[in-house]
């Protein structure tokens, strides 16, 4: 009897280690990912009421925390709250942190290892924990003009970059709201705020679905400039290959019929050069090449512009990787080469794309943080630029670069020309359904020998008149800004 | 057994002085706590620690009196957790929030029913003679909570309370120990011919199928407090209880190996055929998703909201009263070991699980030392039970078994779970004072005992499962044989 006591006991011990192993794992061994879950409100509890660092574009404070009450000494605010919302996101009690706040939150909240010994130094003064403060490369100035150039109402984005660095310049999206609201230490307002908020329709609340990173969009003609690349770097195309350009393509055993676009010239020849085919903006072309270049070539040469690709680690932002569909049929993969049907990509993908073109076929990885900097300002971390792919060779983009300034100074991108600048560009219309409302988009960069800066914007369901409109005329307005300063 | 050559000693001076330390380790927590307060120190802190003091050198003196050979770490060990518990839950009560006092009412009157047990049995052989009447009462407490009228309804998804005046109370607290009883008087009578039926498959011996009438009354037991109280945790407790008695009074490990078949099947069917158990299991394997974690009532948030207040508390926790156990559901109740986690980090909760660890192991100890089946088979099962029930809560809240609602023995808030656990601990003392006191007290009335009246002429058996290969284990059952007369 004394021996099954003992091995009672034995039983009893085990189920002890057992609890002993499951104690220290979740204490200590996965803590760190129990921390990191999205649902822990703890950690924002903690730091909710500290100095948080600042964030700031060109030395002002775009997010930043003031003087709170008795029970918060510290409450977040925003201080050009719409302006910015796509890029901080909002440092709420209730619904999370978002964007750049989450981003950089060890950074800003004080806790990242950078700030070690600046946490000593607090402890021993008694100084209340600061953050570290982040610049980012945003320009005020084309910030606001670049959010402003989007009428309210108007659904659509703006991605102004440097091609060169991959430093973003401006990024907005309408429509936008106002962080403070979800910042606001009311849990009450909080949660009426967000629930008012959430209803606006393609409203950028979470980077990763919606807005300039998050939202995928049909890219339209736009998406042309993958056709051209794969088709002169398959060797079957030069650049003085004559296209089939007929008015209408059909495909075996279907009833579908791809027509050539109808707001140009393309009615005018039945064959085309590629400086033609792109001015005007002519589909029939462009599925011919995929047809014959097969899925394979497109499908890889839209990966190598970053279609289904990461976006690299100084974005910082979440985001949403565009996409290209496979398996497709004839018809499929001829709307799929015109940016129809399945293809989608995030406003800064095409930026991205465009930015390659730019810097001779190499893509920079895209950076929005300028500098961190700790509270004392010692800089802690400075990115570089970083060449993310190359997405072409530097012949090809050249060579896509002259025949995109001729989109702008002969074709239907004429009104994003900057009399005595050479302006690159290419417009897109992407259908959305059948009522006549399009996604349109213009992206371009100049001075097309020198680029210094890359524009993309994409207007959504908007008519071609309007469309027209918002887009062009508004990347003019944003090359004189940018190359006048 | 070895202690009977050397001379007994009572150790009450040693008890006395843990107790000090035990009464140091809990005032001092709710000190601690106090400091935090807006009124620090106040009449209420030192009404409260001295009566908690008072209590505990009562069950000293008592101690002294009626049971001086008793272990001497068990009752520090017990006040030292109920103390602690009495700190947490006093520092998660919000304002307006009496649940500290409603505690410190039962840890009083809690300490006052062992005291009257021990006081009042003088001998644990004594609870042999209530063999049947004690199940008899465990059908009763355990039925009590279905009768309308007398029931509280179902609280939280389980039937498991009756209402007294303005209290409730969990009869299936009490339950728990009429039923170690009932095993143990009724196994110490029956284990003979258990043991020598049966024949031999491979390596073990099954019992005879009419040996098995107790495993079944056990299992249905334990089935039926899962199907009608819904009460997952107690019928786990239960037949956990009975295995381990079963498998000490035989030392057979053939009924672990049916016991355990059994409750897995009836777990698997169990979580087949009722939702409240597949639920239950569900929130435990797909606690991170949304679905689930978002689901209520039924869903993971109580789990993940403590496994993240463990987080949180680390390897040296936050501090006492400087954490945030509040965003845990059920924070002094189920999940208390969760606050405790947060707030004592790692280091603070291993200690604790540590004292759980040496509560169970004197009890056991107990069990080594006393000489009768019925005693052994008693604190085994009682000891046992502490450990099981430990595992439970505290493998629930760390997602390492799914969560079920038992208690933290003496920490949890709750009445009838201090009081039950009061009991065992009065229990333990009892048996641990004849396994440590010298080796015989004055015989019992002879002819009295069941075994007496059920086989007579038949020889005590020999409480080894090895009789002859122990020397020491040769002493006789039943306690009419005496030794040694003092």
């Amino acid at each position: 009897m004394n021996q099954a006591i003992r091995h009672s006991w034995v039983a009893a011990i085990a189920m002890f280690a057992l609890i002993f192993g499951a104690l220290s794992y979740v204490q200590v061994v996965g803590a760190d990912e129990l921390k990191a879950n999205a649902w822990n409100k703890r950690a924002i509890l903690q730091n909710y009421c500290n100095d948080r660092g600042a964030i700031l574009v060109a030395g002002t404070a775009i997010a930043e925390s003031v003087e709170g009450n008795e029970t918060c000494k510290f409450q977040r605010t925003y201080t050009q709250p719409e302006l910015y919302a796509g890029i901080t996101g909002y440092f709420s009690k209730n619904y999370g942190v978002t964007g750049l706040e989450r981003a950089m939150d060890a950074q800003l909240a004080g806790s990242s290892d950078q700030l070690f010994l600046d946490r000593i130094g607090q402890l021993f003064l008694g100084n209340q924990p600061k953050g570290a403060s982040v610049e980012l490369t945003i320009d005020p100035e084309i910030q606001k003009l670049a959010y402003d150039l989007i009428p309210d109402g108007q659904r659509g984005s703006i991605v102004v970059t440097d091609p060169k660095t991959g430093n973003i310049l401006a990024m907005v999206s309408k429509p936008s709201y106002d962080p403070n609201l979800i910042a606001t230490q009311d849990a009450a307002k909080e949660q009426a705020s967000y629930n008012e908020i959430i209803k606006v329709p393609g409203i950028n609340l979470n980077p990763s679905v919606s807005g300039p990173t998050g939202a995928l969009l049909a890219p339209g003609s736009v998406f042309k400039i993958v056709d051209t690349a794969a088709a002169l770097g398959s060797g079957k195309y030069n650049a003085d290959s004559q296209l089939p350009n007929p008015a209408e393509m059909s495909f075996p055993g279907i009833q579908y019929r791809l027509p050539n676009y109808a707001g140009g010239n393309c009615y005018t020849r039945n064959t085309a050069d590629f400086a033609f085919a792109l001015q005007q903006s002519c589909n029939t072309p462009f599925a011919s090449i995929a047809e014959k270049l097969g899925e394979e070539a497109i499908a890889g040469q839209a990966a190598k512009f970053g279609w289904g690709q990461g976006l690299g680690d100084q974005l910082k932002l979440d985001y949403a990787e565009s996409i290209f569909p496979r398996d497709l049929d004839a018809a499929g993969l001829a709307q799929s080469a015109i940016g129809q049907r399945d293809v989608r990509a995030t406003p800064l993908q095409i930026a991205q794309m465009t930015s390659a073109i730019a810097n001779g076929g190499v893509q920079m990885t895209p950076n929005l943080i300028k500098a961190v900097r700790s509270p004392d300002l010692r800089v802690l971390e400075e990115p570089k630029p970083v060449p993310l792919r190359t997405s072409t060779t530097p012949e090809i983009a050249g060579q896509i670069t002259e025949w995109m300034t001729s989109v702008v100074s002969e074709g239907i991108g004429a009104g994003a020309a900057v009399p005595g600048v050479q302006v690159a560009g290419k417009t897109g219309t992407a259908e959305l359904g059948t009522d006549g409302l399009n996604n349109s988009w213009f992206t371009g960069f100049a001075p097309a020998n020198d680029p210094q800066v890359s524009v993309t914007i994409v207007m959504q369901g908007v008519d071609i008149t309007t469309g027209a409109q918002l887009t062009s005329p508004n990347a003019k307005k944003i090359f004189e800004a940018v190359l006048n300063k | 057994m070895t202690h009977a050559d050397t001379m007994p000693k009572p150790r009450r001076n040693v008890e006395l002085l843990l107790l000090v330390l035990a009464l140091a380790v809990s005032i001092g927590a709710n000190a601690l706590i106090s400091i935090d307060d807006q009124n620090a120190f106040d009449t209420d802190f030192w009404f409260q620690s001295s009566l908690l003091a008072v209590a505990a050198l009562a069950f000293h003196v008592v101690l002294r009196i009626r049971a001086k050979y008793a272990d001497p770490v068990i009752l520090p060990l017990v006040v030292a957790l109920n103390g602690l518990g009495l700190a947490m839950i006093h520092r998660l009560d919000a304002p307006g929030e009496d649940t500290g006092n409603n505690q410190m009412r039962w840890t009083l009157i809690a300490m006052a029913v062992a005291i009257a047990v021990i006081w009042l049995l003088k001998d644990h052989r004594i609870l042999r003679r209530f063999t049947y009447i004690s199940l008899a009462v465990s059908a009763l407490l355990l039925i009590l909570p279905l009768v309308p009228g007398i029931s509280a309804g179902e609280i939280l998804g389980a039937r498991v309370w009756i209402r007294l005046g303005p209290m409730t109370f969990q009869p299936g607290e009490v339950a728990k120990i009429t039923l170690a009883i009932f095993f143990a008087g009724y196994l110490s009578s029956n284990r003979d011919l258990i043991m020598l039926a049966g024949r031999k498959i491979g390596p073990l011996q099954f019992p005879r199928f009419k040996d098995m009438g107790p495993m079944i009354t056990a299992w249905l037991v334990s089935i039926g407090v899962l199907i009608f109280q819904r009460d997952l945790g107690s019928s786990v407790l239960f037949f956990g209880l009975f295995i381990v008695m079963i498998y000490v009074a035989t030392s057979r490990i053939s009924w672990v190996v049916i016991g355990l078949s059994l409750i897995l099947g009836g777990g698997f069917i169990a979580s087949q055929v009722f939702s409240h158990v597949a639920l239950r299991i569900d929130s435990w394997l797909n606690a991170f998703t949304e679905e689930v974690f978002g689901r209520s009532p039924g869903g993971s948030g109580q789990i993940v909201e403590g496994l993240f207040g463990m987080a949180s508390g680390g390897l040296v926790g936050t501090g006492l009263g400087q954490g945030r156990p509040n965003l845990v559901p059920f924070a002094n109740s189920d999940m208390i070991i969760a606050s405790f986690g947060e707030e004592l980090g790692l280091i603070g909760l291993f200690a604790i699980v540590m004292m759980y660890l040496l509560l169970f192991t004197r009890g056991f100890r107990a069990a080594l030392g006393t000489r009768d089946a019925f005693g052994k088979l008693l604190a085994c099962g009682l000891s046992f039970a502490v450990a099981l029930q430990c595992f439970v809560v505290i493998g629930g809240v760390t997602r390492l078994i799914p969560l079920t609602g038992l208690t933290t023995p003496f920490l949890a808030a709750g009445g009838s779970s201090l009081l039950a656990n009061w009991i065992i601990v009065g229990l333990l003392l009892m048996i641990s004072h004849t396994a440590r006191g010298p080796v015989d007290t004055t015989p019992m009335q002879p002819g009295r005992t069941p075994e007496a009246q059920k086989t007579p002429g038949k020889p005590a058996a020999a409480p080894g499962n090895r009789p002859g290969k122990n020397a020491t284990q040769t002493l006789p059952d039943a306690p009419t044989e005496a030794v040694k007369q003092l």
